[in-house]
């Protein structure tokens, strides 16, 4: 049975509708609860495991970066002591120590709050930008969407993290705001800067479908504006792919960072970073894998997080699961 | 007089609600007394549609034209119904969208009230909108899946912010959902908890919420159940009665448009071939394409069984970017003839009482008269 | 020069001549089980169907006829349907106690069936000729130049104009009548004893809805195979079908002659179906519809299923013992000879 049949078959036998009971006023006419296609998707990752586990975890690193003392039980990532310098772990540091003699746990549970705000603040940029200007060129289409595809294909052309990287290299030396600045917000705005494609790919595509249904049409019909028309119509129905891309997006934008933090043109010590923490210990792999080995697990948890949340989504306002 | 929203059987119903409303009894004295004629509301001269074909990625070169629209004269009247009827694509869903203004034709006139709407300014055409109305033909596609149904029926309210003032428009809303058959209490609810026939009723609602003129129904009840189509239609008889509106009635179903229209147009490619009252077009076809397609409709009585002689057009409907020269149903008409290749037909009175387009129009019966 | 033809048509001349008994469809059940609940789409449905026979499944949405053709086919998405009581006999082999394979091996070339939309069920980017060809490829092991000749004398059973020509061209470069002849031509491809057509004309002009109909009637002629038409359509039930089955609620709650239930129906709903339509040949006062929505298949309401939207209901007292609309389901009985109707009172129905 094709897509379609299935489709209809659905429409056909199993949403016939609603009951006969018009002429017994007893028996409701519509469905119990009012809903709206929101809440049916809400109730639908209620139920998803992965969203609970997704939820859990990315609420777990939230509280981590917001207040990292609890985490790091009390201990201040600063006070370090040559002394102890690459121990491991111990039943009084459990991640035991960093090449400056640091407590590595707190180290470790410091790096969550710059790893996430600029892993989220990357990804609103990204929003913004990917439904601005993926609203505008599906919307408008011609000469306006032409333009605007062919700079997000020049984009697409530039890679990820290469792009970022000379940015961030270059980007000191020049006068620009905060990209001369060595701080999250440029690695941040960085990351953006070569990541929004996508997104406005996904709106616009989702613009371009709906601007012709019928809904659309009978407001034009009204006399509805251009503005009332996106705003109200076009858009509510357009972002459920460009959300689920963004959630998995910031999951992969804080490895991102990641990497550029190792690689040296991120954050800079003495931030505290887990980039930075992968690289001072990539030497000591043999005698100290610890120093590599927290981090890591840290961040592939909560890129995980992010990724595992994306899935949930998907799955609970994707059209076809919607019975 | 809507019949759902009673809780009544039905048998008690229809009689006490047909002997209360004159609408019903207009109805029921025949075709002449409802939709009385009155002034010219609209009238459309020569209208045109084609759609460029281009070809080319970069530079896009135009290789020709789809001919959707290619020449269409109607006239509305203030309380009438004029039916369009034809087949797939022979342009009535374009005729529907240009005289909603969501296209802009190519070619004619649309005067309304005696402006002609192809020229109107911005505010202007925003006014227009106001009067003309549509409904669309998915109940499934034409509600916004993320607003509520209060919300779009007022939403013209907002648009328009002259008609109903901010305070009275949630009472509004409800008397308009009740007007139209629907439980005024779901006003919060969203389109998806309603079934197909309900969701038409809400497109209906918010189509009557601007107090239009006049009512496009581009193929409203062609997606409906069988026995939910005959509420709709009397919904929209009901409405008309009340309201004093006219209604452009777009179908492929002739029986739908035989009940509920006074006059009909029957389009093929992109043109009218024949017009008249239902009883002209129905009773004496004179075009062979109208006759062809009446003679096509199943009867659903077994006794009208072997009544009909049916015509079975050969070939296929030719592209609207390609349509033949002089008249457009020559390749597949019997009567065809050298002059039929040379000189397109005017869509005029040949002697059968009412316009047809062909050179040998000629009344002839197709079905059965009368029960 | 003409390219039309006249054709007078004819009464069906009473039933046609049936043959030995093809299908069996004994007390059906089948539930969609869905996350909102249990769907009861079929309900204890039984029809037989015999050579040269035309039955003509008569409902609208909710009714469950597609529902029960698809169990026939073995197409059923399961999960979520899952068939939960009832036979299949064809040809006097159970289908539904078979294994998987022999199910596959007997239905294949003995039931076809065509669909609505002819666009989605052939694959766009395989020729048409290659697509009728894959028939006899896959069931016959027939060689792809045989294949190919036998798909153009398909497509010219099927008045496919130009087949030799057309064999290449792909779906799309057809139009919708003649997709659908392309679909025929499919279906009709290996012989097969039962052609279940599940509206075979909705998505169809009026002219080329005729056409293709006497197609399908005719090719019933020459192969003597049984034809199964899924339809809510009446006219195209009562120019075609010998018998009629009408189904409401997933249950069969009229069945006989056409010319008997459409002359005079023994079910409320029957009625209430052919009153409810305009006519063509006259224009009618104000149209009578039946009160009220179609069923929801997860809660259909108890007694009797149409009884919320019927005329002649009866209630509490008025109803006579055991004949209570709301809480008795009736039963499919025989209400005259060779007819027989779902309802505690078809005998007023039938009477008035």
């Amino acid at each position: 049975m094709t897509d379609q049949q299935q489709l209809d078959l659905r429409k056909d036998e199993v949403e016939a509708g609603t009951t006969t009971g018009l002429a017994s006023p007893s028996v409701d006419v519509t469905s119990a609860r009012q809903n709206s296609l929101w809440s049916d998707a809400w109730g639908s990752l209620k139920r998803n495991p992965l969203f609970w586990l997704g939820s859990l975890l990315f609420v777990f690193f939230a509280l981590m970066a917001v207040v990292p003392q609890l985490f790091a039980r009390g201990v201040d990532p600063r006070a370090c002591d040559l002394a102890f310098a690459k121990d491991t772990p111990s039943s009084g540091h459990w991640f035991g120590y960093d090449p400056q003699g640091c407590d590595y746990l707190s180290n470790v549970v410091y790096g969550a709050r710059s790893s996430l705000i600029i892993g989220i603040f990357a990804v609103v940029v990204i929003l913004v930008l990917g439904v601005l200007v993926g609203a505008i060129a599906g919307f408008y289409g011609g000469v306006v969407d032409g333009v605007l595809s062919r700079l997000a294909d020049i984009f697409y052309a530039l890679p990820l993290i290469l792009g970022a990287l000379v940015l961030l290299r270059v980007g000191p030396s020049t006068d620009i705001p905060i990209l001369n600045t060595r701080g999250p917000g440029a690695v941040a705005l960085a990351l953006a800067l070569f990541g929004w494609m996508t997104a406005m790919r996904l709106v616009r595509s989702q613009v371009i479908a709906v601007k012709s249904s019928d809904y659309v049409a009978a407001a034009r019909a009204m006399g509805a504006s251009n503005r009332r028309i996106l705003l109200r119509h076009i858009l509510p129905n357009a972002v459920a792919p460009v959300l689920v891309y963004t959630t998995i997006t910031i999951g992969v934008l804080i490895a991102a960072e990641a990497t550029l933090t190792y690689l040296g043109v991120g954050l800079q010590r003495p931030a505290i970073s887990w980039g930075l923490q992968i690289e001072a210990g990539q030497d000591s792999i043999r005698s100290a894998p610890h120093l590599v080995l927290f981090p890591s697990i840290i961040l592939t948890l909560t890129v995980m997080a992010f990724v595992m949340l994306g899935d949930a989504l998907r799955d609970a306002l994707d059209p076809r699961q919607r019975a | 007089m809507s019949e759902p929203s009673t809780g009544a059987t039905a048998a008690s119903a229809e009689p006490a609600a047909s002997a209360g409303s004159t609408a019903s009894q207009a109805a029921a004295g025949g075709a002449s007394t409802r939709g009385a004629l009155g002034e010219t509301l609209l009238e459309v001269k020569g209208l045109k549609k084609h759609f460029p074909l281009t070809r080319g990625v970069v530079l896009k070169r135009t290789v020709g034209h789809v001919r959707a629209v290619d020449g269409v004269d109607l006239t509305l009247r203030r309380g009438e119904t004029v039916g369009l009827v034809g087949e797939s694509g022979c342009g009535k869903s374009t005729v529907s969208k240009l005289l909603v203004a969501l296209e802009k034709p190519t070619d004619g006139s649309i005067v309304y009230k005696g402006r002609d709407v192809t020229k109107l300014s911005k505010r202007g055409l925003k006014g227009y909108r106001r009067e003309v109305q549509i409904i669309f033909q998915d109940p499934y596609a034409s509600l916004n899946p993320r607003m509520t149904v209060g919300d779009i029926v007022a939403e013209g309210w907002s648009v328009h912010a002259d008609i109903a003032p901010r305070k009275g428009r949630l009472q509004r809303t409800q008397e308009l959902l009740e007007r139209v058959g629907l439980n005024p209490d779901y006003v919060n609810r969203y389109p998806h908890q309603f079934s197909g026939g309900q969701r038409q009723r809400i497109g209906i609602a918010r189509a009557l919420a601007l107090q239009p003129e006049i009512i496009v129904c581009d193929e409203p009840v062609s997606a409906l159940d069988v026995s939910v189509q005959a509420q709709v239609v009397n919904l929209l008889e009901d409405l008309q009665d009340d309201f004093g509106l006219s209604y452009l009635f777009i179908a492929h179903d002739l029986s739908v448009v035989r009940h509920i229209s006074d006059r009909v147009a029957v389009m093929y490619l992109g043109s009218v071939v024949e017009t008249g009252t239902d009883a002209e077009v129905y009773g004496a076809p004179s075009h062979p394409y109208t006759q062809a397609l009446l003679s096509s409709v199943p009867l659903h009585e077994p006794k009208l069984r072997g009544q009909r002689d049916r015509i079975l057009l050969s070939g296929d409907v030719p592209s609207p970017a390609n349509p033949p020269s002089g008249c457009r149903f020559r390749t597949r008409c019997w009567k065809a003839q050298d002059i039929c290749a040379e000189e397109p037909p005017a869509l005029v009175d040949r002697g059968q009482g009412h316009p047809a387009a062909c050179h040998f129009a000629e009344a002839r019966p197709a079905v059965v008269e009368g029960r | 020069m003409t390219g039309t033809t006249t054709v007078p048509v004819g009464p069906s001349g009473g039933r046609a001549r049936t043959g030995e008994l093809l299908l069996e469809v004994d007390d059906l059940h089948v539930e969609f089980r869905t996350r909102s609940g249990v769907v009861n789409a079929v309900n204890g449905v039984s029809y037989t169907l015999a050579e040269r026979q035309t039955l003509a499944i008569l409902g609208e949405s909710g009714s469950g006829k597609s529902v029960s053709a698809q169990a026939i086919m073995g197409i059923l998405d399961s999960p979520p349907a899952v068939i939960t009581g009832g036979g299949i006999r064809f040809q006097g082999e159970d289908l539904l106690t078979m294994a998987e394979e022999d199910q596959r091996k007997v239905r294949g070339p003995g039931i076809s069936m065509i669909f609505q939309d002819a666009l989605s069920s052939l694959n766009p980017v395989y020729s048409v000729g290659y697509q009728i060809g894959e028939m006899f490829r896959a069931h016959r092991g027939t060689s792809k130049k045989d294949a190919k000749q036998k798909a153009v004398e398909l497509m010219d059973r099927v008045r496919i104009p130009a087949a030799a020509q057309r064999v290449n061209d792909y779906p799309h470069q057809f139009s919708g009548g003649m997709r659908q002849r392309v679909m025929i031509a499919m279906a009709i491809a290996l012989d097969p004893r039962i052609l279940i057509a599940d509206e075979p004309t909705t998505a169809l002009d009026v002219t080329v809805q005729a056409q293709v109909m006497d197609l399908l009637k005719e090719l019933q002629q020459d192969t003597g195979m049984g034809l199964i038409l899924i339809t809510h359509d009446l006219g195209v039930v009562n120019e075609v079908a010998d018998d009629v089955a009408v189904m409401y609620a997933g249950k069969i709650v009229e069945r006989g002659t056409v010319d008997d239930v459409f002359t005079d129906a023994a079910h409320p709903y029957t009625e209430g179906l052919m009153a409810s339509i305009p006519q063509i040949e006259a224009k009618g006062g104000r149209l009578r519809p039946i009160v009220g929505q179609p069923p929801n298949l997860a809660a259909i309401p108890s007694g009797c299923p149409f009884h919320p939207r019927c005329a002649r209901r009866r209630l509490g007292a008025e109803a006579a013992p055991g004949r209570e609309c709301a809480t008795d389901v009736p039963p499919l009985r025989l209400v005259a000879p060779g007819r027989e109707a779902a309802c505690h009172y078809s005998e007023e129905v039938l009477g008035v």
